[in-house]
């Protein structure tokens, strides 16, 4: 072997070896590099929409969110008088109704709640159950999806205290589906189709089920502020005499861990099946309620 | 004369292995908020980090949505009203380690330096110069630094109403192993 020879393969192996350095020292966004380097190689992650609504309730009835595993949230609603009354009642401000419950996040997914309304006296229990979460990425899904079975237990005294009455004839069942999509950062809706069973009604004419489409949305006006509207069409055929449907519209206010919710509404009920079939107020009346709700959660368990 | 040949490839070798990168795709940072009413932590361990020896290049980059908080309100409100991590989902800090010759890479000890470049985040870059530790052991580098960050620097509001749970500064602490090699 020559001398030259050698020298001039180590000079090609330094030229080789060496200008892949100089160059990675030059180029700034060393991190764009490894990301090209490493593209493809891993599992594009999913993301799921989070946030969709601010708190559990859109405004009356259920939004599409759950309370965190380990999280209870106490809620407590009122909903005072209507606004026609006037100046003498304080634009109904003299009369409240109000429901204080109490949430709770079993898994991720599953989350129950029981709650106190003083309109007839009733008690309320849920379970919500989230079955799909809205994501992009790996796992591409457009909305999310929860079911809400609820049962309500009316324990005012008896109209007709003579005649026989029934345990069952207290018992009122609503089943709720929740198809929400967060459209953008501001803009969430959700439909909800509702299903509610009496076991009891008031005349042979009336209908013991009720058939109802909700639909709802927020619009975010500020990080800390979003406009509300939940409305609850009542199916034809499916109505209580004397009923319409049910319209609100109000303010969610995030302080921290509260979340103060304000809204005008023609329902004074604050469980599903009295505000989506017993609404009997009518905003071309003026028979709006002012209303808010105050949630509270506190964080019981350790988050995953 | 094969001795000589053999000499030089190793020569070129090393000379070329020093220009190597590092990387890990799993470092961790951590940061902390303290006041007299609340402690607010949060930590993550999918930080992208690269380091090249040669140059003293070190660049770290982080999904803000990956800190996970032990409270999931404090998760979701640190997502939606102070990082908005939606509009701005990077957090990274892109310099150089100063005084790189201190650092012996072929000799296992911790050596002190000092980092300068440019952290960006909430949509804001600042140049920061910042104490760190690097480690060289058994051949493995890794990098720890601890420094602190105020909030308003990078136009994080903090509305009245929680200002006395959430501290003006906060304490961020890095942890990255390099130990990939690209």
């Amino acid at each position: 072997m020559h001398i030259q020879k050698i020298l001039f393969l180590t000079a090609v192996l330094f030229s080789f070896g060496c200008r892949a350095a100089a160059q990675d020292t030059t180029g700034t966004d060393l991190l764009a590099d490894l990301e090209k380097e490493t593209a493809g190689k891993e599992a594009e992650a999913t993301k799921y929409a989070t946030a969709t609504f601010k708190t559990t309730r859109l405004i009356s009835g259920h939004s599409s969110e759950n309370v965190a595993k380990g999280v209870m949230d106490v809620k407590i609603a009122h909903r005072f008088g209507t606004l026609n009354k006037g100046g003498y009642e304080l634009f109904g401000l003299d009369n409240a109704t109000m429901r204080m419950g109490i949430d709770y996040g079993i898994t991720k997914y599953l989350m129950v709640g029981i709650g106190r309304s003083t309109y007839q006296k009733t008690y309320d229990a849920f379970f919500k159950i989230k079955l799909l979460r809205q994501s992009t990425g790996r796992r591409n899904m457009p909305i999310s999806l929860s079911y809400v079975p609820t049962i309500a237990l009316k324990t005012l005294k008896d109209a007709n205290p003579e005649q026989n009455n029934y345990f069952t004839s207290r018992l009122y069942y609503t089943h709720q589906l929740i198809i929400a999509r967060k459209f953008s950062d501001n803009l969430s809706l959700q439909l909800m189709p509702t299903f509610v069973h009496r076991n009891l009604v008031a005349l042979a004419s009336e209908p013991n089920d009720i058939l109802a489409i909700g639909i709802g949305g927020r619009q975010k006006l500020t990080r800390r502020l979003s406009l509300n509207a939940e409305y609850y069409y009542l199916l034809p055929g499916s109505k209580l005499n004397g009923t319409t449907n049910s319209l609100s519209i109000g303010f969610d206010i995030e302080t921290g861990g509260h979340v103060f919710q304000l809204h005008f509404t023609n329902s004074q009920g604050m469980n599903e099946r009295t505000f989506i079939s017993e609404t009997t107020g009518k905003w071309e009346k003026g028979d709006i309620l002012f209303g808010f709700n105050i949630s509270r959660v506190f964080t019981i368990g350790k988050n995953r | 004369m094969k001795k000589l040949f053999l000499a030089l490839v190793l020569l070129a070798g090393t000379l070329c292995t020093r220009a190597q990168k590092f990387y890990t795709k799993n470092g961790n940072i951590s940061f902390n908020s303290k006041t007299n009413i609340e402690n607010i932590a949060a930590s993550s361990n999918q930080v992208t980090a690269i380091i090249v020896p040669a140059t003293g290049d070190i660049q770290f980059s982080v999904l803000v949505n990956t800190f996970h908080f032990e409270k999931a309100l404090m998760e979701e409100h640190f997502n939606e009203t102070y990082m908005e991590s939606s509009k701005y989902p990077k957090a990274s800090f892109k310099g150089k380690i100063d005084d790189i010759s201190k650092v012996n890479f072929t000799k296992d000890g911790a050596y002190a330096v000092t980092v300068t470049g440019d952290m960006t985040m909430h949509n804001v870059t600042k140049k920061t110069t910042t104490p760190g530790t690097v480690t060289i052991k058994a051949g493995k580098i890794s990098a720890t630094a601890q420094f602190i960050v105020k909030l308003a620097d990078y136009k994080i509001d903090v509305p009245k109403v929680v200002r006395n749970n959430i501290s003006e500064t906060v304490t961020i602490k890095v942890a990255c192993s390099f130990d990939q090699k690209m």
